[in-house]
């Protein structure tokens, strides 16, 4: 017999939900066979058979809720197939780790206190969410005051949105579609982000002359050389850290009544796929070549279109740089990637009439957006910043030159 | 000179528990008591003594009257000897059992009076006249209480007692006469009726047991009074006279009036308690207690670096286990930890029969403060298992917050209800509403439906009556 558990999620992941078995009770499984996919706020992963036998139960259906070592199942090692054995009741609780002695003066919440008689009749009778009520009792347990305070909150508050407890009616015409875990994460990251900074978005536009003609003139070499395409997004990657460099606000964020300036930049690239955005970090980005980014990015974009990021390939970046342009978009104001303090929104390369040197030229050209904190970053560091981005485009020799 | 973590003056409930706190967190601890025994007034001459008559009394009569009613026909003669000495066995065991809980958690006993020299210093002068200076990082002063006296009546221990004397008497008295109608002269006057006498007990307030909720203290009165005790109340003392066979009482009415005279062979003092703060040498350290003795602290802490102060030496309700839950907060603090006690949930109880016993705020408290409350009330009449025990007397009252639910204070009146209490302590240490009660599985048959049926009646749905 073994145990099919669920594995550490990484740092910060606390629970992960079944998206999906790919056997069923009584299937015969090989060793490493993939048993069960899991999605967490961050990456999907996949969970293998231990070993050759016959999956006896399923322990945490599709849709359920699992913590780092809970059961999802049982393996029969060895056995062949057969009817599925009956499941124990099924527990997605895994085992909890023992308290650690709480700090002698403040009573520490009790995360999950059972609920005291009269608050368990009110939150079921009124589909409240109890672990939304604050607890005014013991060791803020939730009382019978406190749940009748929080119905009637409910009752006062305008026109609440639909709440998740009492899903409206589905119309003939209409589909309902439960969020993937990491829709609801994007949604709720994005909400965050929106709701904590003092957001707002400079915008700018630049000459890719000059890099379309670096690009033209070595594209061959490059690729013969590196192995890999020379794109825009490495001559970007580049401008934006020289750009951070001269204004290293954008690279900071806010923790608490505190400023963290961080003296590494960790450029996260917006990547669309299947299932939504992610934003896999280029590590050390100001040490990398130009083919390294390129690689780097080509990298990084096959794992998130194949479901294979690591949580690690998520986290910590300092900067982000989006790109609607590949979908069209000739102007935008991207959301900030929280705590991070600016984020760059490149766009599509358009050819427009210009004046240059009194004359009408046509140049292909590109908005530039930067959403930025306002908190942190002032009006002339995030246009200064922009301004630095757009000449080192113009003019490519100034990343060779550091000016 | 030996050099202590903590030193406990007073060896009493807050003094014999902190010393026993004190060692389960490893702190190096002495307890001071100048009696030849641990437990202080609580074991010696109070809660215990008065308990171990209050149970044997209330025997005696049963065996002489309901036992009839129930087909047990005996007819019961006192013997005050033996009684007095099982009360004495008992408050022995119990004392020793101390002094085993002081040896189990290495709390040291140092046996005579304590003295506050100066700042860490507690001077100790054994019952033989030596002297020993020791040393403490922290002195918790443990003095408890002692009984007030009343100007004009002399405590002699012979006609004229105290609580202490009441415990003893040589003989039943024909005629007792108590004064003060608080918790001690009723259970102290309970068991002197009991056992035969002829019990009037004057006060000088208006009502007995002030402090009581007033419907409550009503209800337990009429009991009284239908067992023959005689209530005189709004009556003062003014004077007495003990001779060798009687003493001889000069009552006044409050409201003004002719003075009268009351004869009874024995009087039991029984006005109150004040703070035991004297000779302690508090000055030595600058504390001043107020005019009425009490200690000021501020969580236990005096206004003397590293002397505290618990039990009754200090405000609150003066109570064995109030001191007791004292000890342990203070301790603790000692200790570095966090102590806290809501006075608000000390519960009282009176042992008598038809016993008393409450928790938080009476009626009068909730309509003083202008608190919102609703009340949920059940008879014990309407109790299967009262009126299968043909004890029916009392009630159980609770009192919510009328928008929160929140269970503000608990009064019942009958047979154990202090064993009832318990239950409601809990609750409301929880904040838990009458609902939480009203909703919980409680025994069939038992006393303790009575406490749910009246939290079930604040909301208007008890079921059983």
């Amino acid at each position: 017999m073994a145990d099919i558990m669920t594995p550490a999620l990484g740092e910060s992941v606390t629970e992960a939900t079944v998206a999906r078995w790919t056997k069923k009770a009584g299937d015969a499984v090989r060793k490493d066979e993939i048993l069960v996919e899991l999605e967490t706020d961050k990456v999907s992963l996949e969970v293998a058979a231990p070993a050759d036998g016959v999956l006896e139960f399923i322990a945490a259906e599709e849709g359920a809720t699992v913590e780092p070592g809970a059961v999802l199942g049982r393996l029969a090692e060895g056995a062949v197939a057969s009817a599925p054995a009956a499941a124990p009741a099924p527990k997605a609780e895994a085992p909890k780790p023992a308290p650690a002695p709480a700090p002698a003066p403040a009573a520490a919440p009790a995360a999950a206190a059972p609920l005291a008689p009269s608050a368990q009749r009110i939150v079921a009778e009124n589909n409240l969410d109890a672990g939304a009520i604050a607890g005014s009792g013991k060791a803020g347990r939730v009382t019978k005051g406190d749940a009748l305070a929080a119905l009637e909150a409910r009752a006062n508050a305008p026109a609440a949105p639909a709440s998740p407890a009492a899903p409206r009616e589905i119309h003939a015409r209409e589909e309902r579609v439960r969020m993937t875990r990491l829709r609801q994460t994007i949604a709720r990251r994005l909400k965050e982000a929106q709701n904590a900074a003092a957001m707002l978005t400079t915008f700018n536009e630049v000459d890719m002359s000059a890099v379309m003609a670096l690009r033209n003139q070595y594209k061959d070499g490059f690729e013969k050389s590196h192995g890999v395409k020379l794109g825009f997004m490495s001559f970007f990657v580049k401008a934006v850290i020289h750009g951070l460099k001269h204004v290293p606000d954008v690279n900071a964020e806010i923790d608490g009544t505190d400023v963290i300036y961080k003296n590494h930049y960790d450029i996260g690239v917006a990547v669309g796929t299947e299932k939504g955005l992610v934003v896999p970090v280029l590590r050390d980005a100001d040490a990398l070549s130009l083919s390294g980014i390129e690689k780097g990015i080509g990298a990084l974009g096959k794992k998130a279109r194949d479901g294979q990021l690591a949580l690690e390939d998520l986290q910590g970046g300092t900067f982000t740089i989006s790109n609607g342009g590949v979908y069209g978009s000739l102007m935008s104001t991207p959301i900030l990637n929280a705590p991070q303090s600016g984020i760059l929104g490149m766009h599509k390369i358009q050819e427009r009439p210009m004046a240059v040197n009194g004359q009408v030229v046509i140049r292909p050209m590109m908005y530039l957006a930067l959403s930025y904190d306002h908190r942190i970053v002032d009006g002339q560091g995030a246009v200064t910043f922009l301004v630095k981005v757009k000449e080192a485009i113009e003019d490519p020799q100034r990343l060779l030159l550091d000016v | 000179m030996a050099q202590y973590d903590v030193i406990i003056i007073g060896g009493g409930p807050g003094g014999y528990n902190a010393g026993i706190r004190a060692g389960q967190l490893g702190l190096k601890a002495a307890v001071v008591e100048k009696r030849t025994t641990l437990g202080g007034t609580c074991l010696n001459v109070g809660c215990m003594p008065s308990k171990a008559l209050l149970h044997a009394s209330e025997l005696y009569e049963a065996a002489g009257g309901e036992f009839a009613t129930l087909g047990i026909e005996v007819k019961p003669k006192l013997n005050l000897v033996q009684m007095m000495k099982q009360k004495a066995d008992s408050v022995t065991a119990l004392t020793k059992g101390i002094e085993f809980l002081f040896k189990k958690n290495k709390v040291e006993w140092i046996k005579g009076a304590g003295k506050i020299t100066g700042p860490g210093k507690v001077e100790v002068t054994a019952e033989d006249g030596s002297v020993t200076t020791l040393e403490a990082k922290n002195i918790v002063i443990a003095t408890g209480s002692e009984p007030t006296p009343l100007p004009g009546v002399t405590i002699d221990q012979q006609r004229i007692v105290d609580s202490t004397g009441a415990l003893s008497l040589p003989e039943v008295p024909g005629s007792l006469i108590v004064i003060g109608a608080g918790i001690i002269g009723l259970e102290l006057g309970s068991v002197w009726r009991r056992l035969g006498s002829k019990v009037t007990v004057v006060e000088f307030l208006d009502r007995i047991t002030p402090g009581m909720d007033a419907e409550t203290a009503k209800t337990f009165q009429r009991s009284l009074t239908k067992q023959g005790v005689e209530f005189k109340l709004g009556a003062k003392v003014t004077g007495a006279t003990a001779s060798k066979k009687g003493v001889s009482l000069t009552v006044e009415p409050v409201a003004g009036g002719a003075a009268e005279t009351l004869e009874a062979e024995y009087v039991l003092v029984a006005i109150g308690r004040r703070p035991y703060t004297e000779g302690l040498g508090l000055e030595n350290v600058g504390i001043t207690p107020d005019k009425r003795g009490f200690i000021e602290t501020d969580h236990f802490k005096t206004s003397a670096p590293g002397v505290w102060a618990i039990g009754d030496a200090i405000h609150g309700p003066m109570l064995a286990h109030k001191a007791e839950e004292d000890s342990v907060a203070c301790i603790e603090m000692i200790a570095g930890k966090y102590g806290h006690v809501d006075y608000n949930l000390v519960p009282s109880v009176v042992y008598t029969y038809p016993e008393v016993a409450w928790v938080g705020q009476t009626e009068e408290q909730l309509k003083e403060a202008g608190v919102a409350y609703k009340v949920g009330k059940f008879p014990f009449s309407a109790n299967s298992r009262a009126k299968i025990n043909h004890e029916t007397e009392g009630f159980a009252k609770v009192l919510a917050d009328a928008k929160t639910d929140e269970i503000l204070g608990v009064h019942i009146v009958g047979p154990q209800a202090g064993e009832m209490i318990g239950e409601y302590c809990v609750a409301m240490a929880f904040k838990a509403a009458s609902e939480d009660i009203a909703r919980v599985c409680h025994p069939h048959p038992t006393r303790s439906e009575a406490g749910r049926q009246a939290a079930m009646g604040v909301e208007g749905w008890t079921m059983q009556a």
